[in-house]
């Protein structure tokens, strides 16, 4: 009895394999289009993961709802337009340059821009207060014997 | 002193940011139906398939749509809140039972109690796609004109359904 239950755990993992099966369409290319399309497009229930790979029940359901759009001739920007009408931008991982994704797009500019001006204006305040070295004749000599002597040695 | 300003105003700055992203709830995606028509469907009602239901029914009346499923756990929280607010003759609850065995669907009414004027089977939730649907139960509240007017994710609460949903219906209502 404990062996054949043990030998029933060891054929899990192929039963188990059996749904995997239900994402092959029969059209390879198309299921190619499709998951190339579905690798841009985040999915709702595990955000960060791609429509692609994930394995959310809504995720098959909308790969199978890309296919079938496909197999109708859609092209990829209908079908992005279709799940974004419903689901908005948010599914999309290359968000678009909107008024408010400026920040997102353009913030990281802004900041090095501020750090240039910043940098920029250290500095020239550095120049301001630490005074030219002005040497007298005598000491201009004295630095070069110096210099001289620890060269000699 | 001075020295110190820059490193403090960076500090507060990103502590302001930091703490607005804590009340941020990134699972709530904002839907983009929101003041657009509901979309329409014809499905077959869970008690009696051969009578089909559709928004087009509901013109001239404000309803809520609620998506829930046997299987949903959150359903469970969201049920008394609706099953109270049935009895209360406010506002009319519809069901779509998204992507359910109409005969768990049918079950779990029976044993828990309904809620719902009658309630539309979504087996293959083609429909959900429609509306947005991504986490079970999720409920839109829609206008006389049949205009999305908002979408509740996750389970209704008394405090989303007195803050939020009923001062909205009681607003549409009186368009």
């Amino acid at each position: 009895m404990k062996n054949l239950l043990i030998l029933f755990l060891f054929l899990l993992p192929s039963f188990s394999h059996a749904g995997e099966a239900v994402d092959m369409a029969e059209d390879p290319v198309l299921e190619k289009r499709m998951i190339g399309l579905a690798e841009d497009l985040r999915c709702l229930v595990c955000q960060n993961e791609s429509l692609a790979s994930s394995h959310s029940e809504l995720a098959e359901d909308l790969r199978r709802e890309v296919r079938e759009q496909m197999q109708k001739g859609l092209s990829d920007e209908e079908i992005i337009d279709y799940l974004v009408t419903r689901y908005g931008d948010y599914v999309l991982f290359d968000p678009p340059v909107k008024s408010y994704t400026l920040l997102l797009w353009y913030g990281p500019f802004a900041l090095l821009l501020l750090g240039l001006v910043g940098l920029v204006i250290q500095l020239r305040n550095r120049k301001k207060n630490v005074p030219e070295a002005s040497l007298s004749e005598e000491d201009a000599k004295r630095a070069a014997e110096m210099l001289n002597q620890s060269k000699d040695s | 002193m001075m020295r110190f300003i820059w490193p403090f105003v960076i500090f507060v700055t990103l502590a302001g940011f930091l703490y607005v992203g804590l009340g941020l709830k990134p699972r709530e995606v904002p839907s983009p139906l929101i003041n657009k028509p509901a979309p329409m469907f014809n499905l077959p009602q869970l008690h009696d398939p051969s009578k089909q239901f559709s928004p087009q029914d509901m013109k001239g009346k404000v309803w809520l749509l609620n998506v829930w499923a046997s299987w949903c756990v959150s359903c469970r929280v969201e049920h008394p809140v609706l099953m109270a607010l049935s009895r209360q003759n406010i506002v009319p609850i519809y069901g779509l039972d998204y992507k359910d065995e109409r005969e768990a669907g049918m079950g779990w009414l029976r044993d828990s109690g309904n809620p719902y004027v009658l309630s539309a089977v979504d087996k293959e939730g083609r429909i959900g796609i429609d509306y947005g649907v991504y986490g079970v139960p999720e409920t839109y509240v829609i206008d006389k004109e049949g205009v999305i007017r908002y979408k509740q994710i996750g389970p209704v609460t008394q405090l989303s359904l007195h803050e939020k949903i009923l001062p909205l219906v009681a607003e549409l209502k009186a368009k």
